[in-house]
């Protein structure tokens, strides 16, 4: 009697405690939602952005505004672009360009100016992303070819996703109450057509295709150029990729 | 669309120092999102001064055990309604119990929450109560010996083993039921501090430091409802039972004020590229609500006032009605500041823009979902909720002191 009693308490006991264990290890490693590049021949998306080619038109603003119902209003955007001034004495300014706005003041004829340029910014569609590690419902989740999306009939508007994006890619929809962000234009791009941004853009500054493809646009910019992403030290293994990114930009 | 809301966002652009994201000016998480970590606080902190009853058998506050299990239920109840009230759909809130996303902090809610009222309080409540509930339906007619029949689960035998049997599940229940505050609480935190994205939350002291303030929060309210009630109701305040809870309270806060200044000083110290933004919020957007009301109000004076009770009380008998005052005063300062801490914790991890270049504003409003009557109501609710089981299940014999004797002999 007493030997079965002991044996069936060390038995429910390492029981729980393997099972306590093992869920924790489930549940544990950050990159639990992370997907590997998959092999060659599959699909695999990545974008790229020539910084020093952005004239800072705000085209690419207006054509994601347009071609995915993002409201008007300046508080919603799933792509925008900003403009970093540095001056002589080391500060650095930066402002978001406001699409329709009147054309920016020439920076050439102020002498304290040391440098400028624009940076456009989207969301990064992390290969780690802290945004779908969150979600408490899987409502915003990873595609096999590597962009995030939001599904937005099972959002329940919690807003953990938008806390949890280092880059401040998404917003609320206020007519859908759902979290929204950029997909890379997922409609388009299943189609075999660009972004709107991506078309849009006059000076090729925005570059997108499959990273997993041997010639295209995309895997000639990523040879051709030194590359940095945002945020590296965050671990989210963005796949939006910068040329000639300067280092006040986060 | 709501033009209202895209008004109040308009009025937002003026206020806004340097740059932030454009996404960023809505903040997200608003007044709701600050009751919810202040009412599971109290919920774990009121749990935890009824454990030191029965698990670590200290007589003194034997009075608040009852009173500090109702409260914890009562405010546990209200805990998930500010969440479910913040969702964008909260006719979707379900989907968070019937297809959680295991890597999701948020999505355990539902379970930490669930285990926490249904495998502890509940338990504990109903087994605290059971024999007194069979007493009382004897007594009654009507209502509420139907009530208090249904309650007991029509469970008749308060003979001796049985009795024997509600004392062990207690302890066991109360053993079970500590790691489980903690859990409830720390689980809080690390909602908060596994956001590497947010330099304000993400650290690994922010479920302790809540774990803390949690604690202070919730023996400072017992505490407080025991000295409003008790006179309300006919009894007398038993001064040796708040002198012993204050003490409690006093290594709490003192507890929580060094975690918290741990934080401070390795954030200062390490120096990381956020720190020139944060130093300016906390000077600026928060500086009333930081270093006033959390840190000077809500931490510093009670601190202070406690102090002088101790120090004189040993020298100079102090006078018991002044005693009571200071403790009255400090337990008062101490739910503001605790609910300043929280304000700071949350408001303040959304005023500086990921971007570390600039500070938003966070506008309150005063009706709406968001707004301040509706989390005022919130915080009166588990009052409410309170009052009601306070009419069911009658703490008072033991507030007063009268049934003392028989529950020290239960913790033995």
């Amino acid at each position: 009697m007493n030997g079965r009693r002991t044996f069936l308490r060390g038995f429910f006991s390492v029981l729980l405690s393997g099972g306590a264990i093992g869920g924790i290890l489930k549940i544990l490693p950050s990159k639990a939602d992370a997907r590997e590049a998959p092999p060659k021949g599959q699909k695999w998306y990545g974008f790229g952005v020539s910084v020093d080619k952005c004239i800072g038109c705000a085209r690419c603003m207006e054509a994601c505004k347009s071609e995915n119902n993002v409201p008007r209003e300046p508080f919603f955007y799933r792509t925008w672009v900003e403009r970093y001034i540095t001056r002589k004495n080391g500060t650095t300014t930066v402002k978001a360009i406001e699409p329709n706005a009147e054309a920016l003041p020439e920076t050439t004829s102020d002498k304290s100016i040391l440098r400028s340029f624009f940076v456009p910014k989207l969301c990064n569609q992390c290969a780690s992303p802290p945004c779908v590690q969150v979600c408490p419902v899987g409502a915003t989740f990873q595609t096999k070819d590597g962009v995030v999306l939001v599904n937005e009939r099972t959002c329940i508007g919690c807003r953990y996703c938008i806390q949890a994006c280092p880059y401040g890619a998404r917003y609320l929809h206020p007519a859908t109450h759902t979290a929204d962000k950029c997909t890379f234009c997922y409609h388009r791009i299943s189609r075999g057509l660009l972004p709107a941004c991506v078309e849009v853009c006059p000076t090729q500054a925005r570059i997108f295709g499959d990273l997993n493809a041997a010639a295209s646009p995309m895997s000639r910019f990523l040879r051709m150029n030194k590359i940095h992403v945002l945020k590296p030290g965050l671990n989210t293994e963005p796949k939006v990729y910068y040329a000639n990114l300067d280092g006040e930009v986060r | 669309m709501n033009p209202e809301f895209i008004h109040s966002l308009q009025d937002l652009l003026p206020q806004i120092q340097g740059y932030i994201y454009p996404n960023e000016i809505e903040i997200h998480w608003g007044l709701l999102i600050v009751v919810y970590p202040y009412i599971t606080g109290v919920v774990a902190g009121a749990f935890i001064l009824a454990s030191l009853v029965k698990v670590f058998n200290v007589r003194e506050v034997q009075p608040l055990y009852r009173l500090s299990l109702l409260t914890a239920l009562a405010y546990l109840l209200v805990a998930p309604m500010a969440l479910v009230a913040h969702l964008g759909h909260p006719e979707r809130f379900y989907e968070i119990l019937l297809t959680p996303q295991t890597s999701s902090a948020m999505a355990m809610f539902g379970f930490v929450y669930a285990w926490y009222l249904m495998a502890v309080l509940l338990l504990e409540v109903w087994f605290v109560h059971r024999t007194d509930m069979i007493g009382w339906a004897e007594q009654e007619k009507g209502v509420m010996r139907f009530i208090h029949r249904t309650l007991a689960l029509y469970s008749r035998d308060t003979g001796e083993r049985a009795v024997a049997f509600d004392h062990k599940a207690l302890k066991a229940i109360t053993i079970v039921g500590i790691p489980s505050a903690f859990l409830l609480h720390g689980y809080v935190g690390f909602i908060f501090g596994s956001i590497k994205a947010n330099p304000w939350w993400s650290s690994v002291l922010i479920p302790i430091v809540f774990l803390f303030s949690a604690i202070v929060s919730g023996v400072a309210l017992v505490i407080l409802l025991y000295m409003v009630l008790t006179p309300l109701t006919g009894g007398k305040i038993s001064m040796r039972c708040v002198d012993k809870a204050i003490d409690f309270l006093f290594y709490a806060v003192i507890v929580d004020f060094s975690l918290e200044l741990v934080d401070f000083i390795h954030r200062v110290y390490q120096s990381e590229e956020e720190i020139k933004i944060l130093s300016e919020m906390v000077m600026s957007k928060l500086f009333a609500s930081l270093i006033i009301i959390q840190v000077l109000l809500g931490m510093l004076i009670p601190l202070l006032l406690i102090s002088l009770t101790k120090i004189f009380k040993k020298r100079v008998s102090l006078n018991e009605d002044l005693r009571k005052m200071i403790y009255f005063i400090s337990v008062i300062l101490i739910q503001f500041g605790i609910f300043a801490t929280r304000w700071n914790v949350v408001i303040g991890g959304q005023m500086f823009s990921k971007s570390f270049r600039g500070l938003t504003t966070y506008k309150m409003e005063f009706g709406g979902i968001e707004g301040l009557l509706f989390a005022i109501l919130l915080l009166a609710l588990p009052i409410i909720i309170l009052a009601v089981l306070m009419k069911v299940l009658p703490p008072w014999k033991e507030v007063h002191g009268e049934g003392a004797s028989e529950g020290v002999e239960v913790a033995g």
